[in-house]
């Protein structure tokens, strides 16, 4: 095992690959076994982003077009850390997501709602040395989609991370507590393990919440850890 | 020990990320090394072209040192260069990738890999990214590369594009069905 390779997720932490539920997946997974290699420096190194790739107010989806976007204000906050706890620094964190009224600034959204001309619905950001992000955005709304009939999707942003590694990239989607779409959602229910899902969920935290201005939702993101170096195995 | 976050699909919308310029566009002006660009399309199981999906690339530059901070290796870095790629696929299903070729890198047990690229695929209906590789099909080494070697010797013509012009390789993606491409448990 070479040094500094990563930990392979158990078989429930992620969604299969194919899912009856969500019918784009029929077409879209590999029937094959997936084939296992070792991790090489290939896997081990990935793409580096500097503070060149993020510029000041990426983070402040709200401050994107000439005036203010329609919806209910929320800051959300979080840490990104590997499965031993620790930070994940200088890592880029991109966000997208519809506006408040549940329409994506897409040319393929043809979905029937306003678009916000204040609202363009992506942003980025670097965590900082404890591996802590922030973004200021909007409630995304809810959507219909054509997955099955009258389906909808629950209210969600979504996350691009690289972490320190090719093998560490994650996307994923942050939801609200509470919505009652969760529940019948296919694409949140793909995921086998409810604590799994629950990591999915942000958590309403007023500590975080502006007065007078956002409401805060915490989030955190923990990546793929890393097999101990022979030393750490030695202190146990 | 902190539990993984779970994956979730990219969906149809990951694009209004893009404006970068590192987009489908590696290697900028004063990159050294062959330039060369990678075409492909996406199918799913049905044959059809796939219109949302997203490739993503990591590699060496033509030294063949990763522009990151675990190889300490004494090759030269490439400041034009940073290895990464994110190519959308238009409405034909169709991705390209303008770079250059990377050199070889360590493998296992003192081994020597052939020149190649990381692939992820990222698109609606993918609900945990999709991880493969690109080869090249007149590159003498590529028949002797060790993670080639694991892979079934019918299935590894998968992963080796062909040249089709000076400087153009394709390598089509085939998610599912005949000829369905190899992809990665790393």
């Amino acid at each position: 095992m070479p040094v500094g390779s990563y930990r392979r997720p158990r078989d429930d932490v992620h969604p299969p690959r194919d899912f009856a539920g969500y019918r784009s997946t029929a077409l879209r997974h590999p029937r094959q076994p997936l084939v296992l290699i070792p991790q090489t420096l290939s896997e081990l190194t990935g793409p580096v982003f500097g503070h060149d790739s993020v510029r000041a107010g990426d983070e402040d989806l709200t401050a994107h077009g000439p005036g203010a976007p329609i919806g209910e204000r929320i800051i959300v906050e979080g840490r990104v850390i590997d499965e031993d706890g620790r930070p994940v620094r200088d890592s880029l964190v991109e966000v997208w997501q519809a506006n408040a009224a549940g329409r994506y600034a897409h040319r393929a959204d043809r979905h029937d709602a306003p678009l916000d001309p204040n609202f363009a619905g992506a942003g980025r950001a670097l965590t900082d040395a404890e591996g802590r992000y922030r973004f200021l955005s909007i409630k995304p709304g809810a959507y219909p989609w054509l997955n099955h009939s009258n389906a909808w999707r629950p209210a969600h942003i979504h996350f691009s991370l690289w972490g320190p590694s090719f093998i560490t990239r994650l996307v994923t989607q942050m939801y609200f507590p509470g919505d009652p779409l969760l529940a019948l959602d296919p694409i949140y229910n793909s995921v086998p393990d409810p604590r799994g899902r629950e990591r999915l969920l942000a958590k309403f935290d007023l500590s975080l919440t502006k007065p007078e201005y956002a409401l805060g939702y915490h989030f955190d993101i923990v990546l793929r850890g890393r097999h101990a170096t022979p030393m750490e195995a030695q202190r146990g | 020990m902190a539990e993984l976050t779970p994956f979730q699909t990219v969906g149809p919308f990951f694009e209004i990320c893009f404006g970068e310029p590192q987009c489908a566009r590696v290697a900028a002006d004063g990159t050294s090394g062959r330039r060369v660009t990678i075409v492909g399309t996406v199918f799913d199981g049905a044959g059809k072209p796939v219109p949302d999906a997203v490739v993503e690339s990591w590699q060496a530059n033509a030294a063949g040192r990763y522009a990151h901070p675990d190889d300490a290796r004494e090759l030269p870095l490439d400041k034009a260069f940073a290895g990464y790629g994110r190519a959308p696929t238009d409405d034909r299903g169709q991705f390209s990738i303008a770079t250059v070729v990377p050199g070889r890198v360590p493998g296992p047990d003192d081994t020597v890999q052939a020149p190649h690229l990381l692939l992820g695929v990222l698109a609606r209906g993918i609900l945990t990214r999709l991880v493969t590789r690109l080869y090249f099909d007149d590159e003498p080494s590529t028949a002797q590369d060790p993670i080639l070697a694991l892979v079934p010797a019918n299935r590894r013509h998968t992963l080796i594009a062909r040249r089709e012009d000076n400087d153009v390789y394709r390598l089509d993606v085939r998610l599912q069905g005949d000829d369905e491409t190899v992809f990665f448990d790393v």
